[in-house]
């Protein structure tokens, strides 16, 4: 990861401390492009020399896709607070390296999205989690449906450039309706800041820190939840890493999320604004 | 001009891509006008008896031979195609990456339930003949170098149809998004 970090700099990180992320009611604001307030003050801004329009304090990442823009992402979930963690959105705002997920966007904001040294480094991103994880995407369930797989067909990723790692990894089946494969954890933390319980508890939670950081289960809550909860887990898990039990390989080939259609496809065809 | 020349080998593979190379239908006769063969499982000739222009992999090193094999094209093919993800990333043979070696080989020949009981002297393979089981499965271009890759399990045949008449032709080669898939 350390070519990563050299490579982006640590502006990006600056971004995700601002106090602005922490003040719930700001992050509610631009958590969800569904909101129609015609009160709220617009903005304009370029991406790729495209102008653009939205409403002011909506991220990055929403504000680009309500004009017909794809930013790739896999940590990102609409309506859920950013976490920055997976960096695929990287973009450049006025020259500088950001996460566009954990990014307000703002007035006059020079965004560069689709050049070839934030492409290049995006595949690298990808190519680093296929090697860090046990991606064996031939016997997965959710080859297909796989975001991190439909990225790699999007940046055309052919081989990895880095030596694959085949770390010991475990799976756990414990629970009755779902399992996590942690070979292909990539540790985006989406389930656990997007399921929980009705009273807020969370179902998933990551245990141990660094490398060695997973994630984990809460048995009890899980055993509890519904077949809409589990499948909600499962579609919400970029990779094949959270699974219903019994359910693998319903969809034939041809006729998956990704099999002909690229991701972000949809929304660079549908352009609303 | 001669025509070019392939060589193809299957190493820790299923020859599921080598199916998937037939696959290719009428094209065949197009191909064969296109290309001569030499060592290759298609004819059958065991040895190089020439240079070759390319060379497609199918499979990664799980042993001593796999290896030898791999070199040998190497010195043999002056373009060498990783064909499929066994020989990309290991593939399914490489889920066995994180158990011991020991451990894989006692279950295939003592405690596995197809075998036990049925290898009383608890005879491991031991023959001298047998290559060396390797460590690991290992991807070719992290034992060799590799030139191009084509992605799949197996590479639909079209991938593959358009690669060979890439090389052959020297065009830029046409990467559909359907036809470059990982499963």
């Amino acid at each position: 990861m350390g070519v990563i970090r050299k490579l982006f700099g640590d502006q990006g990180r600056k971004t995700e401390k601002t106090p602005l992320q922490d003040d719930p009611e700001r992050t509610a604001s631009h958590s969800s492009t569904n909101i129609v307030n015609t009160m709220s003050e617009k903005v304009k801004f370029t991406i790729d020399g495209k102008a653009c329009v939205a409403d002011k304090g909506m991220n990055l990442v929403d504000a680009a896709k309500i004009n017909g823009i794809y930013i790739p992402t896999l940590c990102h979930l609409e309506g859920v607070k950013p976490a920055g963690s997976c960096r695929i959105c990287n973009v450049r705002i006025n020259g500088r390296p950001m996460t566009a997920c954990t990014t307000e966007v703002a007035e006059g904001m020079v965004i560069e999205n689709n050049i070839p040294e934030i492409q290049e480094m995006r595949k690298i991103i990808i190519e680093t989690l296929f090697v860090s994880g046990n991606h064996f995407c031939p016997a997965c369930e959710k080859s297909g449906n796989c975001e991190l797989q439909a990225l790699a067909y999007r940046y055309q990723m052919m081989v990895p450039r880095f030596p694959y790692e085949f770390e010991e990894k475990q799976v756990d089946a414990t629970s009755p309706k779902l399992y996590i494969d942690r070979n292909r954890c990539i540790l985006c933390k989406r389930c656990v800041r997007s399921i929980k319980k009705a009273d807020g508890k969370s179902i998933f939670a990551i245990k141990g820190r660094g490398h060695k950081a997973i994630i984990i289960i809460d048995h009890k809550l899980a055993e509890a939840m519904t077949d809409e909860e589990a499948q909600r887990a499962m579609d919400i898990c970029p990779v094949g890493s959270i699974l219903r039990k019994e359910r693998g390989y319903i969809t034939p080939i041809g006729k998956r999320k990704y099999d002909t259609t690229p991701i972000g496809s949809d929304i660079e065809q549908n352009v609303t604004k | 001009m001669s025509k070019p020349i392939v060589a193809t080998t299957s190493l820790a593979g299923c020859f599921g891509c080598h199916m998937s190379l037939l696959d290719i239908d009428e094209r065949i006769l197009e191909l064969i006008e296109l290309v001569d063969f030499n060592k290759s499982p298609v004819d059958d000739i065991k040895e190089f008896t020439q240079m070759c222009d390319i060379g497609l992999i199918e499979g990664g090193c799980c042993n001593s031979e796999n290896v030898h094999v791999l070199k040998e094209f190497r010195k043999n093919c002056r373009i060498l195609v990783s064909l499929g993800e066994c020989a990309i990333m290991g593939g399914l043979p490489a889920l066995r990456n994180n158990i011991p070696v020991r451990e894989c080989i006692e279950e295939a020949y003592l405690n596995g339930p197809t075998v036990s009981g049925s290898n009383p002297d608890k005879i491991l393979p031991n023959d001298q003949e047998l290559p060396i089981i390797l460590d690991k499965v290992y991807p070719c271009h992290e034992i060799v170098k590799i030139d191009y890759y084509l992605p799949g399990c197996p590479p639909q045949a079209d991938l593959i149809w358009n690669a060979l008449v890439a090389l052959v032709t020297g065009d830029e080669m046409k990467l559909p998004y359907e036809v470059v898939k990982f499963d």
